[in-house]
């Protein structure tokens, strides 16, 4: 067993390191306080390939594996959680589900335009009555001759407005299991510009602000049949397959944001004097630190474990849940002590970690919240 | 078009100069990075690809790990890299190494060569011009922009308050300046296909047309007596005038040196 990258992986971390610090560092204060789509930084990482990180080569991607992905929304995510969001929910929430569900003729149709982020990709699942309990959901589809047609609307889309290509999933009949009534749910490929398919408001957020969190909104938007994702009926299992591997990818940027928040306290408690010394060299500092430390290092060892079970395993849900589970309620405990670290400057926008600790609260909540982890993680260790 | 271009792995010296007691550099101490001004010449080799299909081949003198610069170089773009390594290649100076690397590149088919102009830790400059000579080709320094004409390179030459455009035939070398260019950044694919890639090892039996008394430390005239880091340049002119009378004698300054 080898705890160490190898050089490979190592090399794609001073990429990765690299850039965000260059190109995606200096914009995250703007884009949090003005609440603006960073577009000019989605640019930047379309150009080098960072929205195609795990697509086949054949498909226009890069060809890496899920580890090199996670590594990219990590090293992001310590810089601007805004950014890292971007291309967690283009990437594993609409372009991994066209990889693993789509026919050919859709993977050659979206993944080659996803992958070059000539296109970005979102994923609607979340309505106003269904986050948690997918059975909750009211968008409805009909099927009219070659047509579906689409109605109902979904809440807290990341990409929103921004996005071009949206899977979604709406109910598309009822069946019955076990003598139950069930609604039968479908998912779709469903492409920006289709009649019927508006933006309802931009939601106003606590954190990763500049990220384009919409409502969609759909009335009477007939998509082609064939954009049908997957097996009709088979659109519970593919959203809640995809929310695994969108986990690891929320897994990620909450390890990103804990680490990032680690790396500014240790620079600034060095430099911050009180009672004639710096704060380094009190031992509740230390201690402090000393705990941040291991934890950040123990969720790294999750997250990455995720992502590498994500390459070798068909099914990795427990793992998936555990890393998002465990690194974004370390991302919060960390970003909080960071800002306390810093004292009264910790508390002021001008500094990071006020931004971090902000960012790291939607990590417990979006694509399952901790609670959803805890009965993914505990359903399995009780069936 | 075939364009070799040689790069160094160097220690990264912003974080500072570790030196061993006996005055060398203590490399080991320090994180090791392409060369900056070599990196400009391969950004200027890799636009050439872009633009003309050029085939760029990057070649490095050093120990084992200096593969790593090479990977760094085909992640980016570059068709093929090679290591010229070997013990008795070991401690040369640049009359050793540019004799070296030009007996290396005499393997190879080429239209240009393009070398950094000085790398960071010797900051000599002397390894580019030294092996254009050694293979007898013309060269151009301290390019800071270079564009081809048919056969031939076109290539602005910096000098501290002016440039000089030079053209030349190719074959010829150039050496580049870090302000050439912008090198872009590895792709996330380019790099598995660079660790999947096989990089070129050539020793000393590999290299033809090289006396041994050229090679390696007893083929280096240079001794060093000793080491120091860059010692910075004074503080300059310093001079007290109301705003207007300080523009003008400002603008007198720019033009003595023809900078507008």
């Amino acid at each position: 067993m080898d705890f160490a990258l190898d050089k490979k992986h190592e090399m794609e971390r001073v990429l990765f390191k690299e850039f965000a610090e260059k190109e995606i560092k200096s914009l995250a204060q703007e884009v949090d306080v003005t609440e603006t789509f960073p577009r000019v930084s989605v640019d930047k990482l379309a150009k080098y390939g960072f929205l195609g990180i795990p697509v086949p080569k054949d498909y226009g991607g890069q060809g890496c594996d899920p580890l090199t992905y996670t590594m990219c929304v990590e090293e992001l995510a310590k810089v601007c959680g805004t950014t890292s969001v971007i291309v967690s929910a283009h990437t594993s929430l609409c372009i991994d589900p066209i990889l693993t569900y789509g026919t050919e003729e859709q993977k050659k149709k979206y993944l080659p335009v996803l992958a070059r982020g000539e296109k970005l990709g979102a994923f609607g699942l979340t309505e106003p009555g269904a986050g948690t309990d997918a059975q909750g959901q009211q968008t409805k589809a009909v099927l009219d001759g070659d047509e579906w047609v689409l109605n109902g609307s979904k809440c807290f889309i990341t990409n929103g407005k921004e996005a071009d290509v949206y899977i979604v999933i709406a109910v598309t009949g009822m069946i019955e299991k076990r003598g139950k009534k069930l609604k039968e749910i479908s998912s779709f490929i469903l492409e920006k510009g289709t009649p019927g398919f508006s933006f309802g408001t931009k939601e106003k957020k606590m954190g990763i602000r500049g990220s384009s969190t919409y409502e969609l909104i759909f009335t009477d938007c007939r998509i082609p049949k064939k954009n049908l994702l997957g097996e009709r009926g088979k659109g519970f299992n593919i959203a809640m397959h995809t929310l695994d591997g969108g986990r690891i990818g929320i897994a990620a940027q909450a390890l990103g944001l804990a680490e990032g928040a680690l790396d500014l306290t240790i620079k600034y408690v060095k430099e911050r004097k009180q009672f004639g010394r710096s704060i380094s060299q009190f031992q509740n500092t230390q201690f402090q630190l000393a705990d941040m430390s291991t934890k950040v290092e123990a969720a790294q060892m999750l997250v990455y474990k995720a992502a590498m079970a994500k390459n070798s395993q068909k099914v990795y849900s427990v793992e998936a849940a555990k890393a998002k589970l465990y690194a974004a309620e370390v991302a919060m405990e960390v970003t909080t002590k960071a800002v306390q670290l810093h004292g009264g400057y910790g508390y002021i926008r001008e500094y990071d970690v006020e931004r971090m600790m902000r960012d790291a609260k939607i990590t417990e909540i979006y694509e399952g919240t901790s609670e959803v982890q805890r009965m993914v993680i505990s359903g399995n260790l009780l069936k | 078009m075939k364009i070799v271009v040689c790069v160094k792995q160097v220690p990264d010296t912003k974080g500072g100069i570790q030196f061993n007691p006996d005055g060398t550099l203590n490399r080991s101490a320090m994180l090791a990075i392409m060369n900056p001004d070599d990196k400009a010449g391969l950004e200027a080799a890799l636009r050439l690809k872009d633009e003309y299909g050029a085939k760029v081949t990057v070649i490095s003198m050093g120990l084992p790990k200096a593969i790593d610069v090479l990977r760094e170089a085909l992640a980016m773009g570059a068709d093929k890299g090679i290591l010229v390594t070997d013990r008795v290649l070991g401690g040369a100076d640049t009359w050793a190494t540019s004799q070296t690397l030009a007996a290396a590149i005499r393997n190879l088919e080429y239209d240009l060569i393009v070398t950094g102009r000085q790398a960071i830790d010797g900051d000599t400059a002397q390894v580019g011009p030294q092996i254009s000579e050694h293979l007898g080709i013309p060269i151009i320094s301290y390019a800071q922009n270079l564009k081809i004409d048919g056969n031939s390179v076109i290539v602005e030459r910096q000098y501290e308050d002016r440039y000089h455009v030079v053209k030349a035939k190719m074959p010829c070398l150039i050496t580049a300046l870090s302000e050439l260019n912008e090198p872009r950044y590895m792709t996330p694919g380019g790099i598995f296909d660079a660790y999947d890639a096989e990089i070129t090892i050539w020793g000393r039996t590999d290299l033809k047309n090289l006396d041994d008394a050229n090679i390696g430390l007893k083929g280096s005239p240079t001794k060093i007596a000793k080491a120091s880091d860059k010692v910075r340049k004074g503080v300059g002119e310093q001079i007290t005038l109301d705003p207007e009378a300080g523009a003008a004698y400002l603008l007198e300054k720019l033009k003595e040196k023809h900078i507008i």
